[in-house]
């Protein structure tokens, strides 16, 4: 990791939580940020900053492609394709790319050489500004099966970034998520006040564990009464970085596609504070973690 | 038996209380968890019985064997999904193999094999009501096949029925898609936010590709008056049935946190959520009559 440079990743065990919502938020309060959405399948961060585009390019995957007179029917390709995206029907050689994971094994076991390599887009990556911050969303094509490609290239992206990062991850645990905190320094995990959102945190709470990544959490839509999601930290000894209150003005605002921040001097500290405090954590485990 | 599939796009917007309310309204005798990432319908339901667990394997994982590999690296060259790399010896990194076989394929000292890996449980409960569910490893892939699992376990339940409730994933990939293949009716529960109406815009861009029947209903629609209108004119432009509005019910956090179904609880949500149940039934039922409506 180069100096200076630092990267944040928002997660929470389920959408809804406020990730994305926090994200900008933190971006927009950050001087010279870059938010970055991996949440390929749902991508909500450029409906809020809504930045210039100033590129944008497409991910490709690469998928089988079948010459028919070459083809003598042996089925070995067929045998080898572990995720059955290959079948032979009516002595024809059929490719279902929407389940293909481009493994490009069915190429290397043809003996008759019959099958080559295509690219076919799954969806893209924009890249633009809003004011402060640089943005970059990747958007998976409805229908498709995997967002991972996507997400690689986006976090490929962000290597060559400096300063500070912020990704906006997909919801869960599983492995989109895993891919989109690979390179993370410091990991924010928000939680509903809810037994949902108390089981939810548990989970992304074993995944940070798992991969040994340095982690605080913000505590959203806080209410007066009891907080499954605060207690739940209490008794696992997890730091709570932050506590949002319930707020119907800040939920107007960010039900509108506006950035808080941006839009009160009340709001800009309360996200500005939250960072510094992040910060100090980010740091503090640098020291321990260099 | 129908089988309705309640989605959202995203998590967070109250499927699984809607999915709840709905199994505890019907009385439902089947209903399934589909969010095998983050499965919640467990919490709000009341299992009395011990279920039945049984592993999931997934796709399979590389091994390497140290004493057969020569260290040639010919495998970490052909693997596309970076799953294999070198240390003292090479090793194959757990979360990032897709099992493929590529590897063991290329190996000309036959060092790599295919080796079976639990990626999951899936828990059946079957009893007076059947409830299927089911729990992903942490950083593990393929949820689609894990999805269609807990899905068969209902396919033939032991008991007559005529609606089955499941409580669909968010986002629009692989586990979705394995959740709206063979259902009846997607019901998309919707917020009234832009994010909201990016999201849902995208479910049903996904549902249309399987030519399922979608309909729709807004939760806490008065948070957003003019989202939850747009998100309305949104149906009528594209046809889609509209089956309701859930007012924001500031009770509803307390009663689900206590266990409690929201519709246990009197007032304006739950009022709503009778009403939506009602008007979806009569509508996934009413293709039975008129099957040229598809």
């Amino acid at each position: 990791m180069a100096e200076g440079k630092t990267q944040i990743a928002v997660l929470s065990g389920k959408g809804g939580t406020g990730k994305t919502m926090l994200s900008v938020n933190l971006a927009a309060a950050i001087e010279n940020s870059l938010y970055v959405d991996c949440d390929v399948e749902e991508p909500n961060g450029h409906l809020f900053l809504k930045p210039s585009t100033e590129n944008e390019k497409n991910v490709f995957v690469q998928h089988p492609k079948v010459c028919e007179q070459s083809c003598n029917g042996c089925r070995l390709c067929v045998k080898f394709c572990n995720f059955n995206a290959l079948a032979y029907i009516q002595e024809k050689l059929m490719v279902f790319e929407d389940i293909c994971h481009s493994c490009g094994g069915c190429a290397l076991v043809c003996p008759q050489k019959a099958i080559s390599e295509e690219d076919r887009t799954i969806g893209k990556i924009s890249e633009g500004k809003s004011e402060n911050v640089k943005v970059l969303t990747g958007v998976l094509n409805p229908g498709e099966q995997s967002g991972v490609p996507i997400i690689s290239e986006l976090v490929k992206m962000c290597r060559k970034e400096p300063g500070t990062t912020i990704i906006d991850c997909p919801p869960g645990s599983s492995c989109v998520v895993m891919d989109s905190i690979k390179d993370a320094d410091y990991c924010i995990l928000v939680a509903e006040p809810t037994i949902f959102g108390a089981s939810n945190l548990e989970m992304v709470y074993e995944l940070v564990k798992l991969f040994n990544k340095p982690f605080g959490v913000v505590l959203n839509k806080c209410l007066k009464d009891k907080n499954p999601a605060e207690e739940f930290c209490k008794e696992k000894g997890i730091t709570v970085v932050g506590k949002i209150p319930f707020d119907h003005r800040l939920g107007k605002l960010n039900g509108d596609g506006q950035i808080a921040v941006r839009e009160s001097k009340l709001y800009k500290k309360m996200f500005s504070d939250l960072y510094v405090r992040v910060a100090k954590e980010v740091k503090h485990e640098k020291v321990i973690n260099p | 038996m129908k089988k309705l599939l309640i989605l959202s796009g995203k998590g967070g917007t109250g499927k699984t209380t809607v999915a709840s309310a709905f199994i505890k309204l019907h009385n439902a005798k089947v209903y399934a968890d589909c969010d095998v990432d983050a499965p919640n319908l467990h919490l709000v339901t009341n299992q009395g019985i011990k279920p039945k667990n049984s592993d999931y394997y997934g796709l399979p994982k590389a091994k390497i064997d140290n004493l057969l590999c020569v260290r040639c690296g010919i495998c970490m060259q052909h693997c596309r999904f970076d799953a294999i790399y070198k240390a003292e010896v090479y090793k194959v990194n757990e979360y990032q193999c897709e099992g493929c076989g590529v590897c063991e394929l290329v190996c000309p000292n036959k060092a790599v094999t295919l080796q079976p890996d639990i990626a999951g449980q899936l828990t059946l409960y079957d009893d007076s009501e059947v409830f299927s569910t089911a729990q992903l490893k942490m950083g593990r892939g393929t949820s689609g096949l894990l999805v269609s699992e807990v899905k068969k376990q209902i396919t033939s339940p032991s008991i007559k029925t005529d609606l089955a409730i499941i409580d669909g994933s968010p986002g629009i990939g692989c586990p979705v898609i394995a959740s709206i293949k063979g259902v009846d009716m997607v019901l998309v529960v919707a917020e009234p936010s832009v994010s909201g109406l990016s999201d849902i815009k995208r479910i049903i861009k996904t549902a249309e590709k399987f030519q399922v029947k979608t309909a729709l209903c807004i939760n806490k629609y008065d948070l957003n008056l003019e989202k939850s209108k747009e998100i309305e004119r949104y149906c009528d432009k594209k046809q889609i049935f509209f089956a309701g509005r859930i007012p924001f019910d500031d009770k509803a956090v307390k009663v689900v946190n206590s266990g409690k179904n929201i519709v246990d609880c009197d007032g304006e949500a739950a009022e709503a959520i009778k009403d939506i149940f009602n008007s979806v039934y009569g509508r996934i039922n009413g293709y039975k009559h008129t099957p040229n409506e598809d």
